[in-house]
């Protein structure tokens, strides 16, 4: 199964199991979404419950928070993370505030998927990774699965959760990245970050496509006979901070890896919690591979790939790490 | 008064006996917005929005609706509409000093905001007209569910402007959503007067743009408010879709009790604007029609004193919220003082 | 080249020079061990500042001399000129020094090409701080607790850092080295345990030590403390214990038996002006002995009143430097933990060390009849180069006659 299929699946399976979930966004109708996530939604649950929106994005959230208030679990796309900023006041600066500004009267269970990251000749504007701007903002919770697993298993908690989700989609995952599901029925817990190779010498801390690029550089490190561990965060709030501290605390040396723009991003908070409570396990400074400081990914593939980080440069700081 | 569009069948007027219960509430809220008014004065109340002025649209709306069944939405100005409510007024003073128990956002909030899930009331921000999208959603989640309940939405001419406004409005016509849209138009958006906000006549008149009626209707006029929000209410129960009002209303005070308006506005402007305040003048329309008699008028001015004075009592001498509570409820089950991460 | 003691340890100001590893004529290679030395805080080993050949001692074994006091001399081989920054705190040098030393690294600079890429600096100008002194929080951490010195670690990782993996395999290797059996646990020790472990060695290796015991008739002491410890207890806060009694009788008797409060010196036997009464105290951290001084000078009440003080910061660790130090004489009260007979090991330079034992009532002849009466048992052990057999069973039996001859009606 790929991610999309996934997330398909998932949302397909909850809007069976209970009828207050609905999806809505920009061409998810008849078009089934851009990425075919809803396809064959509006056959199978009628146009109710498929709702196509007007390309207002604003709204998309509001709305969104609003049927929330009310009872129902919305599922909004965004079409693409690059769209989500006009929904920042209804997420950030509402949707966040619900149940504390209510003190808990309150509540918005609700989803605003977002299909994100680079790699794709998206230019500036399909290709941004949105997260630590959400991320920042206590009152959501944000998810960023790497794999069909996860992402099912996420996505349909998040549609459970009783508070607003922001669920992250890595676009160049969604057909690249396959592997098995289960046929049962699952779920996996939000805030829960999980180890997807075990080793001793460094620890790699990533998530999203950049999960993979890590664990492919840590497959050629093992052949070096450096050992690995690698940490897929899968949500970036709340942070598992445990599971973080464990790997740090285990090899002493932490790698963090994402694809957002380094500054201010989910890493440096990453690496301030290994710094204020796994210091004195620390053998080697904390180290982050990101983006670069520009506004957003170009579009020509030489200057889409200098923003990219790759298995090269991962590996290249896998090794001054681990030989630290 | 420019009628806008009235492709809406005129809906039912107030009874006597709505129109005398209308007056109390009025004269009720009145003597509640000048006490909180004097309390920020006094440095008990950080921050008061007044609405005096807008008595007559909000307690008119609210009382063509079903409290309890319908749903609404209102914002920092709508002191009345909580009244009319039935929010006590020292449940609503305890907002102003932001006490413990404050029943619509535990103090967190500026006065009014917060919710109450039994009255099915929302009024979660400053940000004006970030309302407009969450009412047409609620609408929606009402529509989708088959129940026939309104979902009215209170904002002024200022949010008016805000693209929220024409985003929930165009969505909630497409889908022919249960919403009464109360534009509360005082003419000022804080300062700034509605020749620099619209190069248009009225904001209902934007209405047919979306493809729903809209009206212009005189809001201190408890009996025309009433009738309009009874209208718009059929219509949207009536599976026909929302509607636009625009109530006329007057803005007695500065914005907030942090504004000056003598510096943007002429005083003479307010003289005028106080010779159509809404409580007095439905005071002598049904002293003149003789719903209302001066004993009882006396009763209810005494009955608002007694109850002013009582909540101002009651809401000083409580305490202010527990600092335990001050992790609750940034997650679904943060009870208890647990920090949330 | 002169050769000083190093200033090593915070906080330690002298060192005791043990024994010579080089002797005059001996040729030593630079970081070869010259010689023993025993601080406060550590033992360790100096090694050779330079190379060549040891031309004089100036310290002999066993003194104590201030850190940076010139302890021997060298010659240095190879015309090596003598460099002010081997020897620590050499300030002898001072400024001039400093100005020779820029001068020296100057010279040591290759010309600069025409295109400005300098030629190769000379080797042991830059390269030399590769293993920089500074550990990681892991590497400090684990060396910490596992009592690894850093300086034996091997450094594998960047420009041979010591890494945190480093220190593992350091440790599991010596671990192996000293592995208990399955059926046992290693417990490493600590500092006040090997401190101890230490001074109790020297003094079983060091004394040729003689034991005798005397029974002793308390019972009116017995009596004396019955009657009033209650009321003691309340006017001054503070138990009235057996040991107050037997401090006081013990000072007195050192007083008069002065080779019984004195120490070895070698060529001499010292005679102490002041009696200083040491009190073995069990805190948690291990055997401690807090100082009466001038125990001679005190009442039974004082005594009670200094004991119940020092016992109690004993157990609490918070005994300071004065507390502990220039005792002359060690009484260790083995009767708090039931023992009715023992002998306990001399604290060195002390003369002798008395066991105060269990009170406990036996029959016993008292003149012709048979008596139920209160008996401990006194035991000491002292040092036979400084005392006969004769001369400590007269103090002993001292000690006896005056805890014998306690007025049970006396005032206390």
């Amino acid at each position: 199964m790929s991610v999309i299929d996934a997330v398909r699946e998932a949302m397909r399976e909850e809007m069976a199991r209970d009828e207050r979930v609905f999806v809505m966004g920009e061409d998810i109708g008849a078009r089934g979404g851009v990425f075919l996530a809803t396809d064959g939604f509006v056959e199978q649950f009628g146009e109710e419950r498929v709702i196509d929106t007007p390309l207002a994005e604003s709204s998309i959230a509001g709305i969104a928070l609003g049927a929330a208030m009310n009872g129902m679990r919305p599922i909004a796309e965004i079409e693409f993370a690059d769209f989500i900023w006009p929904t920042f006041n209804q997420v950030v600066g509402e949707a966040a505030r619900v149940r504390y500004g209510t003190a808990g009267s309150l509540g918005a269970p609700m989803v605003l998927r977002a299909p994100y990251g680079g790699g794709v000749r998206g230019g500036l504007y399909h290709s941004q990774s949105p997260e630590a701007y959400f991320a920042h903002t206590p009152g959501l919770k944000v998810v960023a699965p790497a794999t069909p697993y996860d992402t099912k298993g996420l996505l349909k908690s998040a549609v459970r959760d009783e508070d607003p989700v922001i669920f992250l989609e890595h676009k160049r995952t969604y057909r690249l990245v396959r592997g098995d599901v289960p046929d049962e029925e699952y779920t996996l817990p939000i805030g829960a970050a999980d180890v997807k190779m075990e080793g001793s010498d460094i620890s790699v801390i990533s998530y999203g496509l950049m999960l993979h690029l890590c664990l492919e550089a840590a497959r050629e490190l093992a052949d070096e006979g450096v050992s690995v561990e690698a940490l897929d965060l899968r949500t970036l709030r709340p942070l598992d901070s445990e599971a973080i501290l464990a790997t740090a605390r285990k090899t002493g040396k932490a790698l963090i890896v994402h694809e957002d723009t380094k500054a201010v991003g989910v890493g440096a908070e990453v690496a301030a919690i290994i710094a204020e409570e796994a210091f004195e396990y620390l053998d080697g400074p904390i180290m982050r591979v990101a983006g670069p400081e520009v506004p957003a990914m170009p579009f020509s593939p030489t200057l889409e790939a200098m923003f990219m980080p790759d298995t090269e440069r991962i590996a290249n700081a896998m090794r001054e790490l681990a030989r630290y | 008064m420019d009628q806008g569009r009235t492709d809406i069948a005129p809906g039912r007027g107030p009874t006597d006996s709505e129109l005398l219960e209308m007056y109390r509430l009025m004269a009720l809220c009145r003597a509640l917005d000048e006490r909180v008014w004097l309390m920020n004065r006094q440095g008990k109340a950080a921050i008061v929005a007044s609405a005096q002025g807008h008595e007559a649209g909000q307690v008119g709306s609210v009382a063509a609706l079903r409290i309890g069944h319908d749903r609404f939405y209102i914002y920092y100005r709508d002191l009345a509409a909580l009244v009319s409510l039935g929010l006590t007024p020292a449940q609503i003073m305890s907002g102003f000093l932001a006490k413990a128990g404050e029943p619509l956002s535990g103090g967190r909030q500026f006065p009014t905001h917060g919710a109450h899930a039994g009255l099915n009331l929302v009024n979660l921000s400053n940000v004006v007209a970030t309302q407009i999208p969450q009412a047409v959603g609620d609408a929606l989640a009402s529509k989708m569910r088959g129940e026939d309940a309104v979902t009215i939405v209170y904002f002024g001419d200022g949010a008016a402007s805000v693209g929220d406004c024409h985003e929930g409005m165009n969505f909630a016509a497409i889908h022919k959503l249960p919403v009464v849209f109360f534009c509360e138009n005082n003419g000022y958006a804080i300062s700034v007067p509605l020749s620099k906000q619209m190069a248009v006549d009225s904001v209902a008149g934007r209405a047919e743009g979306y493809g729903m009626p809209g009206v212009v209707i005189d809001g201190t006029d408890v009996s025309a408010v009433y009738e309009a929000t009874a209208a718009a209410a059929e219509r949207a129960r009536a599976g026909e879709g929302p509607t636009l009002i625009e109530a006329m209303v007057e803005r007695y005070l500065p914005h907030t009790s942090d504004d000056d308006d003598s510096r943007y506005r002429p005083r003479g402007d307010i003289e005028e604007a106080r010779k159509k305040d809404p409580v007095k003048m439905l005071r002598e329309r049904l002293l003149a029609d003789g719903i209302l008699d001066e004993e009882t008028d006396e009763r209810f001015s005494a009955d608002a004193k007694r109850a002013v004075n009582e909540a101002t009592e009651e809401v000083e001498a409580a305490p202010h919220p527990d600092p335990s509570s001050f992790y609750d409820h940034v997650y679904a089950g943060d009870t208890g003082g647990a920090s949330s991460r | 080249m002169k050769i000083e003691l190093p200033h090593v340890g915070e906080s330690v100001t002298e060192g005791v020079i043990g024994r010579w590893l080089k002797q005059v004529g001996d040729s030593v290679e630079k970081y070869d061990a010259l010689v023993e030395v025993v601080t406060d805080k550590v033992s360790m080993e100096v090694p050779s500042p330079a190379s060549g050949v040891l031309t004089s001692i100036l310290v002999e074994e066993g003194e104590t001399v201030p850190m940076g006091t010139v302890i021997a001399e060298m010659e240095v081989s190879g015309g090596e000129e003598e460099t002010p920054g081997d020897a620590q705190g050499a300030d002898a040098g001072g400024e001039a020094a400093v100005m020779d030393r820029v001068g020296a690294l100057l010279t040591d600079v290759a010309p600069v090409g025409p295109t400005g890429s300098g030629g190769a600096i000379t080797a042991g100008a830059g390269m030399a701080g590769s293993r920089s002194g500074r550990y990681s929080p892991a590497v400090l951490r684990l060396a910490e607790r596992h009592d690894v010195d850093l300086s034996q670690v091997e450094g594998t990782g960047m420009s041979g850092r010591v890494t945190r993996k480093d220190v593992q395999a350091f440790i599991e290797a010596r671990g192996a080295r000293d592995a208990p059996a399955a059926d046992e646990e290693r417990v490493p020790l600590t500092p006040i345990r090997r401190m101890i472990a230490e001074n109790m060695t020297r003094s079983a290796a060091t004394i040729p030590e003689a034991w005798t015991l005397v029974e002793a008739d308390v019972s009116s002491l017995a009596r004396l403390r019955e009657r009033v410890k209650g009321e003691f207890a309340r006017r001054e806060g503070v138990n009235l214990t057996h040991l107050a009694f037997v401090v006081k009788v013990v000072a007195e008797a050192l007083r008069e038996h002065r080779m019984v409060n004195a120490s070895w010196d070698g060529d001499a036997i010292i005679l102490k002006r002041r009696v200083n009464v040491g009190i073995a105290v069990a805190a948690p951290a291990g055997l401690v002995v807090p100082v009466i001084h001038d125990a001679d000078e005190l009442s039974v009440a004082g005594l009670a009143k200094r004991i119940d003080d020092l016992a109690g910061r004993a157990r609490g660790g918070k005994l300071g430097l004065d507390d502990v130090r220039g005792g002359t004489f060690t009484i260790n009260n083995t009767g708090a933990l039931g023992s009715v007979v023992g002998k306990a090991i001399i604290n060195p330079p002390e003369a002798a060390i008395l066991n105060t034992e269990s009170i406990v009532k036996r029959p016993v002849v008292v003149g012709d009849g048979i008596a139920i009466r209160s008996m401990m048992n006194l035991c000491l052990t002292f040092d036979h180069r400084i005392l006969d057999g004769a001369e400590a069973g007269v103090f002993i039996g001292d000690v006896k006659r005056r805890l014998e001859a306690i007025d049970p009606d006396m005032g206390v």
